[in-house]
């Protein structure tokens, strides 16, 4: 097999200690191989990103993923100031800026609204994929593969044991896929959520093989 | 001069200094004004107060120019001056030429021979440094293009006075000079007697010597004499070096003025210049007053009075001519045209230079005195009528362009004078100075401990020997012009004495104040101080806020953390300041600072049971939900 990919998680909870299902998510990725978990609150809690050190962690991955509660249909505020600082022009973007290309960019949100709220007849009138579509843009700016993100919903209701260990292990499945590239690419941009398809998005046999 | 007569004249300057001057200044006259009136009041004209001897007070207090020039060497940074050059030579070498040229041209006219007629020109050249810098100074005009040019004049003329002086004897009408200048202000060259190349060669080497022992041999003597923390000796050493400087140059047959002004530019830099400049700037002021006294008690009425149409045509003569070579010299060298004016009218009179010239030249017999006493009483009575040129040059001329001033004073920021000046630059003051620094603010740094100025030095620092509470010494660090001070020095009681003062005298600072502890830090605030610091206040709760990490809690947490505490207890600090205000009985303050502690812990201690912060809590949301 070959290298396996390089993930970097770029988390951004402002509240860990409050946090319920962000907190079981991480725990599931942690450990790892070639994962490196980057608690951007937890790194910089003055907000002074250290954009030099930031840029050289993106060069040495081939998968970003946003890690984060969608707070007012975005990410918490330090996630948008490391977006503001890191991804320079000429680093990520415009002229010279190829630093990305290539790479794979994944959103790993948590919404307290559950599915029905996020359609034109839910009090969120718009689907998520079409809130983050700034994410999905932002993304292609600086050539990156945008895949289709990993969305746990209704928080707020979810049950400690039932569904939220279901997400948890959806994202460690995920992740790993990722990372050993056991991904059915052609069939992954037929669904809207990357967590929606599992069954057919994942090759089973290597899955297992590797877990 | 026995005693009592000594006294009685100090007694007569010293009122007519006292009552003309604030009355002068009080008109809008300036200072320099109100002395020379002074001078003709107590003259022997009017009151005969002050009678022959008079020209020796005035010699005496020539020396008032000396340590003017001085002054002004310090103020100039070699770099400066370098930068000067062009004006100086240029400028400066263009106004005496033509100036001579035409005066001597005028006298040929009017049928004097050359010789004569080269000596009245050359002598009429000259303007008068002290009243021109000291009317400048005063109404805050130094700094400005036409200030600039004027000073860069000035300073040619008290050089050129040199060769003027050797070229005099050489005009002698009938030869055989042999007077001895006595005055202290300039020494002619025959003062020593030695051959020429010799003579030469002392002169460098006494140049060069005050060159070297300014870079080398100053800054131990005055780091030793700061070690003994007397002031006064202190002064005796400022003192000390200026007439020491004054007596070698003098030796050697220069001009003292020019030798203590290159003493200045050597000094520039030292970092006990502050210090220098507060010591000799009295001395220079009483000095200079006696000069300008003198030179008014010395103003011939009886003379003015036999052919009053004569001198005062030859005034208003001289002063147009010279207003009009000077303006045209000014328009050739690109002054902007307010500018320009300021410069034509400070130096459109005679200098007291020519007091000295003119006796020379008549001790030398190049000009009989029927030719040389009128002509000193216009050179006088020019020099009277500057300050009133110059107001009217501020009144009427100058409001005629004060859209096109108003645009320049923008950009006249001074490259001199710093924005910022920084009391005390110990561990505290430091850090400060550093960031300002960083961020491309160079502050002025005053500092009493020599022994931590000679480490700062050695590692480049620009830091000045002072102490801070004294109000000549933040006059000279330049707090009218400056924006902030920072007061970082670690004693309270002389913080808050700072402060007053500095309310009091420079009104327009904004003060931040380094607080040693709460009660220090109530005081300031009570002071109504802009931005008052804790001394140890951020940095232990930068501390308590790494304990709360290594305890566990999430970085981001502590921060939060950290920063409410510190939002509730300045917000505390300010309440407490302000409530206990109006209380006076001492028993009473302290009891109610003993209750304010305890309020204090029990509202920390609320804070840590309650939830500090309620900040992404989404309990409420779930239960919505």
């Amino acid at each position: 097999m070959s290298n396996p990919n390089q993930i970097l998680i770029l988390f951004a909870h402002p509240a860990w200690e409050k946090s319920r299902v962000n907190r079981r998510l991480i725990q599931a990725i942690r450990g790892l191989d070639a994962v490196t978990i980057h608690d951007l609150y937890e790194q910089y809690p003055d907000f002074h990103i250290h954009v030099k050190a930031e840029q050289e962690l993106l060069l040495a991955h081939d998968i970003i993923v946003f890690h984060h509660p969608f707070y007012w249909y975005s990410s918490p505020a330090i996630l948008k100031e490391w977006q503001d600082l890191v991804l320079e022009h000429g680093f990520a973007y415009g002229t010279g800026g190829t630093a990305l290309h290539g790479k794979k960019f994944l959103s790993a949100i948590t919404t307290g609204g559950g599915a029905q709220a996020y359609c034109r007849q839910g009090y969120n009138r718009f689907s998520v994929r079409e809130l983050l579509v700034p994410f999905e843009q932002t993304a292609h700016l600086c050539g990156m593969e945008y895949l289709p993100p990993f969305v746990v919903q209704g928080t707020h209701q979810l049950q400690e044991h039932g569904e939220l260990v279901k997400h948890t292990e959806d994202y460690r499945q995920i992740i790993t896929a990722l990372r050993d590239d056991q991904i059915d690419w052609e069939k992954l941009y037929q669904f809207k959520h990357i967590n929606h398809g599992l069954d057919q998005i994942l090759k089973p046999q290597e899955m297992t093989h590797h877990v | 001069m026995s005693n009592e007569g000594f006294f009685f004249q100090a007694f007569v300057y010293l009122v007519a200094a006292v009552l003309s001057v604030p009355i002068a200044q009080r008109l809008g006259l300036g200072s320099v004004l109100g002395y020379l009136l002074a001078g003709v009041i107590i003259g022997p004209f009017v009151l005969g107060f002050v009678g022959n001897e008079g020209e020796d007070v005035m010699h005496f207090a020539e020396f008032g120019v000396v340590m003017m020039l001085f002054l002004i060497g310090l103020e100039l940074q070699p770099e400066l001056l370098w930068r000067l050059r062009l004006p100086i030579l240029g400028l400066g070498g263009l106004q005496v030429l033509l100036t001579t040229l035409f005066f001597t041209g005028i006298s040929l006219f009017f049928g004097l021979p050359w010789q004569m007629a080269l000596a009245i020109g050359m002598i009429l050249s000259l303007s008068s440094t002290a009243i021109v810098l000291q009317t400048l100074n005063e109404k805050g005009l130094a700094k400005t293009d036409g200030g600039q040019s004027s000073f860069s004049v000035l300073l040619f003329q008290d050089i050129a006075v040199i060769p003027m002086l050797a070229l005099m004897p050489l005009l002698a009408l009938e030869g055989a000079a042999t007077a001895q200048n006595q005055v202290i202000l300039v020494v002619a060259t025959e003062g020593t007697g030695l051959p020429a190349w010799q003579q030469a060669l002392l002169v460098i080497g006494t140049v060069v010597g005050i060159i070297l022992g300014g870079r080398f041999l100053i800054r131990p003597i005055f780091r030793f004499i700061a070690d003994t923390r007397l002031r006064e000796m202190f002064t005796a050493m400022a003192l000390l070096l200026v007439i020491g400087i004054a007596l070698a140059m003098q030796q050697v047959g220069l001009s003292p003025a020019l030798g203590t002004f290159v003493a200045g530019v050597v000094l520039a830099d030292n970092e006990y210049r502050h210090e220098l400049e507060s010591d000799i700037e009295p001395f220079k002021g009483l000095l200079l007053g006696l000069f300008f006294i003198s030179v008014g008690a010395s103003i011939d009425f009886n003379l003015l009075l036999e052919q009053p149409l004569l001198i005062l045509g030859m005034v208003l003569g001289v002063a147009i001519a010279k207003f009009i070579i000077l303006f045209a010299l000014g328009r050739f060298f690109r002054l902007e045209i307010s500018q320009n004016l300021l410069f034509a009218f400070a130096l459109a009179q005679g200098g007291e230079f020519a007091f000295v010239l003119f006796s020379f030249a008549t001790q030398n017999r190049v000009l009989p005195s029927d030719v040389s006493e009128p002509l000193v009483a216009v050179v006088a009575l020019s020099m009277v009528i500057t300050p009133l040129l110059m107001i009217i040059n501020e009144k009427l001329v100058q409001p005629r362009f004060i859209a096109a001033e108003v645009e320049r004073e923008a950009d006249e920021i001074d490259d001199n004078e710093n924005p910022v000046i920084v009391l005390g630059f110990g561990r505290f003051g430091q850090i400060v100075g550093r960031l300002l620094i960083a961020n491309g603010c160079r502050p002025t740094l005053l500092e009493h401990d020599p022994s931590q100025i000679d480490l700062l030095r050695r590692f480049g620092w620009k830091v000045f020997y002072g102490d801070a509470s004294r109000l000549d010494l933040l006059h000279a660090a330049g707090a009218e012009q400056a924006r902030l001070l920072v007061v970082a020095i670690d004693q309270p009681e002389k913080t808050l004495q700072i402060v007053d003062l500095v309310h009091k005298h420079f009104p327009h600072l904004k003060i931040l104040a380094r607080a040693v502890d709460r009660r220090h830090a109530y005081e300031l605030i009570r002071r109504g101080v802009e931005v008052v610091e804790r001394e140890t206040f951020s940095s232990a709760l930068d501390m308590g806020v790494e304990a709360l990490k290594l305890l566990g809690v999430r970085s981001y947490r502590a921060h939060r953390a950290g920063r409410i505490f510190k939002f509730h207890d300045v917000q505390a600090l300010q309440e407490m300041a302000e409530a206990r205000g109006d209380e006076s009985m001492l028993l009473a303050r302290s009891r109610q600072l003993a209750r304010d502690l305890e309020q204090l812990l029990q509202s920390d201690n609320r804070e840590l049971t309650q939830e500090v912060d309620r900040a992404w809590d989404i309990s409420v949301l779930r239960k919505d939900a």
